[in-house]
C-alpha cells in the first residue's frame, strides 16, 4: 500500500467519525432529556418495589436482637428485647416516624399500627418523669440541649458509653431527616433511662477519662443511684398491650426487617411470606390477581371488538379511491384528535340510566321505563367507551397495510373459480395479517395501561390495574406495593412493545 | 355508483349493501358521541338528554347558560388559563429538541439508531400512571413536583414521540442530493438547514407540533400527580367534574375542545397534503 492510499482511508475513517459524533450531538440533548426526565424517574420508582429500609432504620437495636434470636414455638420475648424496643420507640415516638414503621408493618399483620400507636402514646410514662426530676434536681443543665450535646460529644471522642451516645445521635438525625430544626427541640426523656441503665452495666472506670464537669455530673448520678425506680420493660410493654406477647408481632418486624424485601411482589401476586416460606393469602385478603386478569382479560375483549369493528372499516377505506377514501378517513381521525376526557364525558352521558341511549329503547318501547339499562359504571360501560377511544388505533394501521394490496390478486383468484369467500380468506386475508397485527398489538398495550376511562366509567367492577395503582399512591399510601404492581404491568408491557417492534418496527409508526 | 356487473347474484348484492351498512354503523359508532353533546350543551335544563322543547326545536328549550357558565366561573376561567400557559411551552420544548434529533436520527451514520429510537418513542407507550407515578416520586425529591415548570417537563416529554414519528416521517422522503446541490453552490450546514432543508420538513414540524400540543392539552394523568391545585388545567377540571358530580357545564366545555380539535385536524390534514405535493408525492 502506498503512503497516498494510508492516508486516504484514514482521511475517509475520520470524516465518517465525524459524520456519526455529529449525528450523535443532534441526537444528545433529546435522548438526555428523556433519559433524566422521564427513563430515570420510572427506574428510581420501580426500584421502592423492594426498598424497605423504614424497619430496620427506625428500630435497628430491636432488630438486631430479633435477627440474633431463632424464633421458635417456645421462643418469649425477654427483658432485654424489650429495653431494646423501648430506646427505639421513644426515639421514633419523639419524631414522630413510629406511625410510618406502623402502617408499613400492618400492611402484613394487620392491628400492629394500633399497637404501636397507643405505645407511642404511652411510652414516656416508663420511669421518664422521675428519672428526669432526680437527674434535673442533681444539677439543671440536664434539662437543656446544650449540655447533653457537649456530653454526648465527649463521650463519642472517649468512646464510652455507646449506647446512649447511638441514641443521641439517631434521635438528631431522624429530626434532621423530618425536617426539624434539632436546636429548637428539649432533650428526650428517654435519655436518662437510657444513660443511667448504660452507666449501671458498665464498669466503674468508665467515666475516668471523660471531662471533669461530666466526671462530677455523672459521679454524682451514680452516687444517688438507689434513688431510682428500677424499670421493669417486659412488664410495662405488656401493660400497654398484651399483644406484646404475640410471638407474630416479633416475627413480623423480624420479617420485614431486612433492607430489600420481596414482599411488596409477593402482596401484588396474593401471596406472603409465613412461617415455613412463602403461602398463599387468606380467601378474602386476594384481589390482585383477580384485578389483572380482569385488566387482561378485558384489554383482549376490547382489542377483538375494535378488529371487527375496524376491519370491515378499513377494508371499506381502503377499497375506495384515495379522494374519497381521505374525506371518510375523517370521520376516524376526527375521535382521534378529540380529547379523550370529552369522549369518556360523551359516554357518560349517552349511556346514563336518564341518558340519550337509554331514553330513546324506552321511547321505540324497546325496554320499559322501570328496567333502564345499567350500561354505564360496570365493565359494559367501560368496554364501549375504550373501544370507541381506541377504534382509530386499530383503523389507522389496518388501513394503511390495506392500501398497499394489489385489488387485481383478488380478481385473478375469482376469474380462476375461487367463490368470493375462498378468494377473500386465502388472498386478501393472509396479506392484511401485518396490519392486524399492528393495530392488535397496539390497541392491546394502549388498552392494558389505560388509568382516565375505567376510573370514570368503570364502577367497582370495571376498573383496570392502573387505578389500583394510582389508589396505593395517592391515597392508601403504601409506595412500594404501588411500584410493584406497576413493575409487573411495566414489564408486560416492554414485552408488548418489543413484539410490537419485531412485529412493525418502531420508525414505521405512523399517526393518521 | 357504478351498477352492478351482469353476473351478480342475489347474493352478491345483498352482501354489498349489508358491508356497507356495516361500514356505515362503524361510522355512526365513531361520530355519534362526539356530534351528540353539541346540541345537548345547548340545552336550557340541567338534564343530560334531549327534552321534548329540543326536539320539537322550540327555541325555549335551548339557551347558552352553560357557556356562560363556563365563561363566568373562576374554576374554569384559571383551568383555562393554566391549560394554554403550560401547553404552548411544553410544545416549544418537545418540537425544538425533537426536531433536532429526529435530523440526527435520519442521518445514515446514526450509531445506535435502533435503541435510541426505541427509548425516545416509549413516553406513547409506557402506561401513564407509571410515567405519573415516577415523575411524582422523582420530582417530589428534586422539589419540582407541584410547579409549573415540572408540569411543562413532564409533558414535553410525553410529546416527543409525536414530533419524532413526525419529523422522521417528513425527513424520510427527503432528496439528500438537495443538500449536496446547496453546499455545491456555497452555502454553509446552517445556511443549507434553513433555506433548503427547514422549509421542506416544516410541514412535518408543524403537525408535530399540533400532535405534542394536543398531547399536553388534553392530557390529565400526569397533571394530577406532578401538578397542585394551583395548576389545575382544563382536563382536571373536567376529570374532577366527571367523577364527582356531573355539571352541563362539562358538555359546553367538551364542545369547546371538539371545535379545537377540527381545527387542529384540518390544519394536519393541510399539512400533510402540503408537505406531500412538496416532495412530489401528489394528491
Amino acid at each position: 500500500m502506498t503512503t497516498d492510499q494510508v492516508s486516504l482511508r484514514r482521511r475517509v475513517k475520520r470524516s465518517l467519525r465525524i459524520q456519526k459524533l455529529r449525528a450523535f450531538l443532534l441526537v444528545a440533548p433529546l435522548l438526555l432529556f428523556v433519559l433524566l426526565s422521564f427513563v430515570g424517574p420510572i427506574i428510581d420508582m420501580l426500584f421502592r418495589s423492594v426498598e424497605n429500609q423504614l424497619v430496620g432504620d427506625t428500630l435497628p437495636r430491636t432488630v438486631a436482637i430479633l435477627r440474633a434470636e431463632e424464633i421458635d414455638d417456645n421462643w418469649q420475648p425477654g427483658d432485654r428485647l424489650f429495653a431494646a424496643l423501648y430506646i427505639d420507640l421513644s426515639i421514633a415516638a419523639d419524631v414522630k416516624n413510629h406511625t410510618r414503621v406502623a402502617s408499613r408493618l400492618n400492611y402484613e399483620k394487620a392491628g400492629i399500627a394500633s399497637l404501636f400507636r397507643s405505645t407511642g402514646r404511652k411510652i414516656r410514662n416508663i420511669g421518664s418523669k422521675e428519672y428526669e426530676k432526680l437527674f434535673v434536681d442533681l444539677d439543671k443543665s440536664w434539662s437543656t440541649l446544650d449540655y447533653w450535646e457537649d456530653l454526648v460529644a465527649d463521650l463519642e471522642r472517649q468512646a464510652a458509653l455507646p449506647v446512649t451516645t447511638t441514641a443521641f445521635r439517631q434521635w438528631q438525625q431522624d429530626h434532621i431527616g423530618r425536617g426539624n430544626d434539632v436546636s429548637k427541640l428539649d432533650p428526650n426523656n428517654a435519655f436518662h433511662v437510657i444513660l443511667l441503665a448504660e452507666l449501671l452495666a458498665s464498669p466503674a472506670d468508665v467515666i475516668a477519662g471523660l471531662a471533669p464537669l461530666h466526671r462530677e455530673n455523672l459521679s454524682a448520678i451514680m452516687a444517688i443511684r438507689d434513688q431510682f425506680p428500677p424499670i421493669e420493660y417486659r412488664e410495662s410493654f405488656l401493660e400497654f398491650s398484651n399483644k406484646w406477647a404475640d410471638r407474630d408481632v416479633w416475627t413480623t418486624i423480624k420479617r420485614y426487617s431486612p433492607r430489600l424485601t420481596e414482599g411488596y411482589f409477593l402482596n401484588a401476586v396474593d401471596l406472603k411470606k409465613g412461617n415455613d416460606g412463602v403461602e398463599a393469602r387468606p380467601e378474602q385478603e386476594r384481589l390482585y390477581i383477580k384485578i389483572f386478569l380482569r385488566t387482561f382479560a378485558m384489554s383482549i375483549i376490547i382489542t377483538l371488538t375494535c378488529f371487527i369493528l375496524g376491519y370491515p372499516v378499513a377494508y371499506f377505506l381502503a377499497g375506495l379511491p384515495t379522494r374519497y377514501a381521505n374525506l371518510f378517513l375523517i370521520l376516524v381521525l376526527l375521535p382521534f384528535w378529540t380529547s379523550l376526557l370529552v369522549r369518556t364525558a360523551a359516554w357518560k352521558v349517552l349511556l346514563q340510566e336518564q341518558g340519550v341511549i337509554n331514553d330513546t329503547l324506552v321511547f321505540i318501547g324497546l325496554i320499559d321505563h322501570a328496567n333502564r339499562l345499567a350500561m354505564i359504571n360496570n365493565q359494559t360501560g367501560t368496554i364501549i367507551a375504550m373501544t370507541h377511544i381506541l377504534l382509530p388505533f386499530m383503523i389507522l394501521p389496518l388501513f394503511s397495510v390495506m392500501k398497499t394490496i394489489p385489488p387485481s390478486f383478488v380478481r385473478a383468484a375469482r376469474s380462476l373459480g375461487a367463490t368470493p369467500l375462498t378468494a377473500f380468506l386465502r388472498i386478501y386475508f393472509p396479506q392484511s395479517l401485518p396490519g392486524m397485527g399492528a393495530g392488535m398489538v397496539l390497541v392491546f398495550i394502549l388498552a392494558i395501561g389505560y388509568y382516565i376511562t375505567p376510573e370514570l366509567v368503570g364502577g367497582n367492577n370495571g376498573t383496570f390495574i392502573s387505578n389500583r395503582i394510582a389508589y396505593h399512591i395517592s391515597s392508601s399510601l403504601n409506595w412500594g406495593l404501588g411500584a410493584a404492581l406497576a413493575t409487573i404491568l411495566l414489564a408486560v408491557v416492554v414485552i408488548l412493545y418489543w413484539t410490537y417492534d419485531r412485529m412493525v418496527g418502531i420508525d414505521n409508526v405512523k399517526l393518521g | 355508483m357504478k351498477g352492478f356487473p351482469a353476473y351478480a347474484s342475489t347474493w352478491d348484492k345483498t352482501w354489498h349493501y349489508l358491508f356497507r351498512i356495516i361500514c356505515c354503523v362503524v361510522f355512526i359508532f365513531l361520530m355519534f358521541p362526539i356530534l351528540v353533546i353539541i346540541p345537548l350543551s345547548f340545552n336550557a335544563g340541567n338534564l343530560f338528554t334531549f327534552t321534548p322543547e329540543m326536539l320539537s326545536l322550540d327555541p325555549e328549550g335551548y339557551s347558552l347558560r352553560h357557556y356562560r357558565n363556563l365563561f363566568e366561573s373562576p374554576d374554569w376561567q384559571v383551568a383555562m388559563y393554566n391549560s394554554f400557559r403550560i401547553a404552548p411551552v411544553a410544545t416549544l420544548v418537545s418540537v425544538s429538541l425533537g426536531t433536532l434529533a429526529a435530523i440526527g436520527l435520519s442521518q445514515g451514520h446514526m450509531p445506535f439508531k435502533h435503541p435510541i429510537m426505541a427509548i425516545l418513542i416509549s413516553p406513547m407507550i409506557v402506561p401513564l400512571i407509571i410515567s405519573a407515578a415516577g415523575m411524582f416520586f422523582f420530582y417530589s425529591r428534586i422539589g419540582l413536583q407541584g410547579t409549573y415548570f415540572g408540569v411543562v417537563l413532564a409533558h414535553a416529554v410525553l410529546g416527543v414521540p409525536f414530533v419524532i414519528i413526525t419529523v422522521t416521517a417528513t425527513l424520510s422522503g427527503f432528496d439528500k442530493s438537495l443538500t449536496r446541490a446547496s453546499a455545491s453552490l456555497g452555502a454553509g450546514p446552517v445556511r443549507t438547514f434553513f433555506k433548503v432543508q427547514m422549509p421542506l420538513i416544516l410541514p412535518g414540524v408543524i403537525s408535530g407540533a399540533l400532535f405534542a400540543f394536543i398531547t399536553s392539552f388534553d392530557e390529565v394523568v400526569i397533571v394530577l400527580f406532578v401538578g397542585s391545585a394551583k395548576l389545575k388545567t382544563l382536563p382536571w377540571e373536567m376529570f374532577s367534574g366527571l367523577r364527582e358530580q356531573l355539571s352541563p357545564t362539562i358538555l359546553a366545555v367538551a364542545t369547546v375542545l371538539v371545535s379545537l380539535s377540527v381545527i387542529l385536524l384540518t390544519l394536519v390534514e393541510l399539512l400533510r397534503r402540503r408537505s406531500q405535493r412538496l416532495r412530489g408525492l401528489s394528491s
